[in-house]
């Protein structure tokens, strides 16, 4: 707790400059991720991200110098060459996009690393600190490092404020934004080159491998919780700006860990969460409504077998042993199982020794499954014309659906029908 | 003699993944090799934490799991979560390989796996790495031991079941209706891809395994529409790479993985103008 509050009184300026610096990192690379993630095109991140290394390496040989300014230079060529090698691969060959975007990635970055050990074999004093690029070092962010990585991710940042609407069309709709007028390249040359821009700043946080996560991560989180790419925009920035400065705070209470993995260990929490938790899109709250939808379903088909027995017998309220519904239908025995131990919860049943005898709201809702059932069966006969044979599928799936204004609708088109395509009665109303 | 036992090794290496990332380039999983190059890391350094050694069967084993695993999840989340594959796959290796990073500088002290390592591997240090025997006589370096298991694992597979991977991966949906379930070949592979990553990962690295498994690959397949000779252009491709490689970092002094993937992206390039130039 001490140590919480002492980060966050952020009385030593380092750990200011620190969090600044890797919240501004995290925005500016989660506020590009999201329109990758929209063209379908996270991994170019990854891409980029390991094909900057031989750029820093020949502009430290070329200059001999680790002016952040030149090697950021040296990246963002290099960063570029690897998106045009790729996009060549793909257009002229029949190598498909993943093995070119592995293709990439990897021989730019063996280069890079074969090029890396050379400086460090060369014995040159002043190249210490260049491998920091493989693993980042969010918390030794200072001075001018510090600064001219803001700049850029401010510039980032501003870039994509300007050109919102642009992007967002770009994105989304190539073909439309084209049809309309916009300048199609250019406005990619743009969105492609914040994209290397944000990998360059990033790698100094995070380092090559998981400059893809600061990305990716963020975006995919965000896409659960909304369906609208401002509020996208906002959530992932948020998420990347959380990791960031927990990635900050957790290396600074426990200085042997490192930020930059932390900061995507956080972010990976955050989307794991998200995509198991998110409320509409998460995957528990989609299973249990699959559940439900399919509880219901089944209920609905017992009480509509119920009916069916009833209707032959000419007595609704006569007890009907378990193995008579599955004469009506195939059910599997945990299904009767599960099923009528619902449908007497709820009340539309009640046991009578071994048998079951349907209440007066069992055997309602019953007839109005039959009954929807039958008149969209006559529906289908008597618009669509298919035959009475074919439609008894159809019928079973959308009954569950059919709201009352629908059966309403149904009703007054069919002319208030007594009989279905099969000779069968249409109950009527209850 | 060592010069000799590191090219021996870079061409294991190279050949398991030649013949592997053929499978990968044609089934259109390349990236899902990269992935799982990525997540056994956690498992490696998880593995070594209980073992103690890097050569292990358990190692193997669990490596093959995470790949299974890893795999696993990429798709769990692309169907469950309705989470577009390139995102699935950008999440998922990025945190395993997060993890892998923070369990090992936490036991820095314990694991003698440093980052650098992850990343590039040091082949340079196979030959005085020595397996022994009971007797305690030393048998030959381990990872050429390790690598000829692998390589001959692969080998079996590929031979045994080459008509089952044949149709699995050019016509899924047919292989289905005939009873050979693509699912199972599927993991089976990416196992295999795993346990070379495994076995591969301390003398060329986590991401230099990459290259190799798609460059030669990807060359053999611009040049050829046979599957056989994919299989062998490929597997030549890696070893004239592991020949000119060490030569390579010979003359530049630097590292002998990164001279290796140099030297096989420079004959993709040249696969790739020759049929750019034809056309």
């Amino acid at each position: 707790m001490e140590t919480l509050i002492e980060f966050f009184s952020f009385e030593y300026p380092n750990i200011k400059y620190v969090v600044f610096g890797t919240i501004l990192l995290s925005i500016s690379s989660a506020v590009v991720g999201c329109f990758t993630f929209i063209k379908k095109k996270s991994l170019v991140g990854d891409v980029v991200s390991h094909a900057v290394l031989p750029g820093i390496c020949i502009s430290f040989l070329a200059s001999g110098s680790k002016d952040p300014f030149l090697l950021i230079i040296g990246a963002f060529i290099s960063g570029w060459i690897s998106i045009v090698v790729m996009d060549a691969i793909i257009r002229n060959t029949k190598i498909k996009e993943d093995a070119a975007t592995g293709l990439a990635l990897s021989v730019f970055f063996g280069v890079g690393i074969l090029l890396m050990t050379y400086i460090q074999h060369s014995g040159n004093a002043s190249q210490s600190g260049l491998d920091t690029f493989l693993f980042g070092k969010a918390a030794a962010l200072v001075g001018i490092d510090l600064l001219a990585f803001s700049i850029i991710a401010v510039i980032v940042l501003i870039v994509v404020f300007l050109f919102y609407k642009e992007f967002k069309l770009i994105s989304f709709d190539p073909q439309f934004a084209k049809v309309i007028g916009l300048p199609i390249r250019r406005l990619e040359i743009v969105l492609t080159s914040i994209t290397v821009l944000a990998v360059v700043t990033g790698i100094q946080a995070v380092g090559v491998v998981l400059m893809a996560a600061m990305l990716i991560t963020p975006a995919a989180a965000a896409r659960f919780w909304t369906n609208r790419l401002s509020k996208m925009l906002i959530i992932a920035s948020v998420f990347g700006a959380f990791s960031g400065i927990s990635g900050a705070f957790i290396s600074y209470s426990t200085p042997s860990m490192p930020t930059g993995p932390w900061m995507v260990m956080i972010l990976s929490i955050v989307a794991l969460f998200s995509f198991f938790f998110a409320p509409g899109r998460g995957i528990v709250i989609n299973q249990w409504r699959r559940f439900k939808i399919q509880q219901q379903l089944l209920e609905e088909n017992l009480l509509k077998a119920f009916f069916k027995i009833g209707e032959t017998n000419n007595d609704y309220f006569k007890e009907i042993e378990a193995n008579d519904l599955r004469l009506a239908r195939a059910f599997s025995s945990g299904q009767l199982t599960k099923g009528l131990r619902k449908l007497n919860s709820n009340g539309y049943v009640e046991r009578v020794g071994n048998a079951w005898r349907l209440s007066k709201e069992g055997h309602d809702k019953g007839k109005r499954i039959t009954r929807l059932h039958r008149l969209w069966e006559l529906y289908l006969t008597k618009y669509l014309r298919i035959a009475p044979d074919h439609v008894h599928e159809d019928a079973d799936t959308i009954e569950h659906v059919i709201t009352p204004e629908l059966e309403s609708r149904l009703e007054q088109l069919l002319d208030y029908p007594t009989s279905d395509p099969h000779h069968s009665t249409i109950p009527g109303r209850n | 003699m060592d010069a000799f036992i590191i090219i021996l090794t870079g061409s294991l290496v190279a050949v398991s993944c030649a013949l592997l990332g053929s499978f990968l380039v044609l089934r259109k999983m390349a990236m899902i090799g990269d992935a799982i190059s990525h997540s056994v890391l956690p498992g490696i350094v998880i593995a070594f934490l209980l073992v103690g050694s890097l050569q292990s069967v358990w190692m193997i084993i669990g490596a093959g799991l995470i790949g299974v695993l890893t795999t696993f999840l990429i798709e769990f989340f692309h169907q469950k979560g309705k989470l577009q594959t390139d995102a699935s796959i950008g999440v998922t290796f990025t945190w395993l390989f997060a993890l892998g990073v923070i369990l090992v500088t936490y036991y820095a002290g314990n694991a003698h796996i440093d980052q650098d390592c992850i990343l590039h591997g040091e082949i340079a240090y196979v030959p005085i790495d020595l397996m022994y025997d009971d007797a305690g006589n030393a048998i030959g370096p381990k990872a050429v031991i390790v690598l000829s298991v692998v390589l001959a694992l692969i080998l079996v597979f590929i031979t045994v079941f080459y008509k089952e991977l044949f149709i699995t991966t050019f016509d899924p949906d047919f292989a289905n209706a005939i009873g050979i379930s693509s699912a199972r070949w599927h993991y089976l592979l990416m196992g295999l891809v795993s346990l070379t990553t495994v076995a591969s990962f301390e003398s060329v690295g986590a991401i230099l395994v990459v290259a190799l498994l798609i460059a030669p690959a990807s060359a053999a397949y611009l040049i050829t529409r046979d599957l056989k000779w994919m299989l062998m252009l490929s597997s030549l491709f890696g070893i004239v790479s592991s020949f000119l490689g060490y030569w390579l970092s010979y003359l530049l002094d630097g590292s002998i993985a990164g001279a290796m993937v140099t030297i096989s992206g420079a004959i993709f390039g040249i696969c790739y103008l020759v049929t750019v130039l034809k056309k």
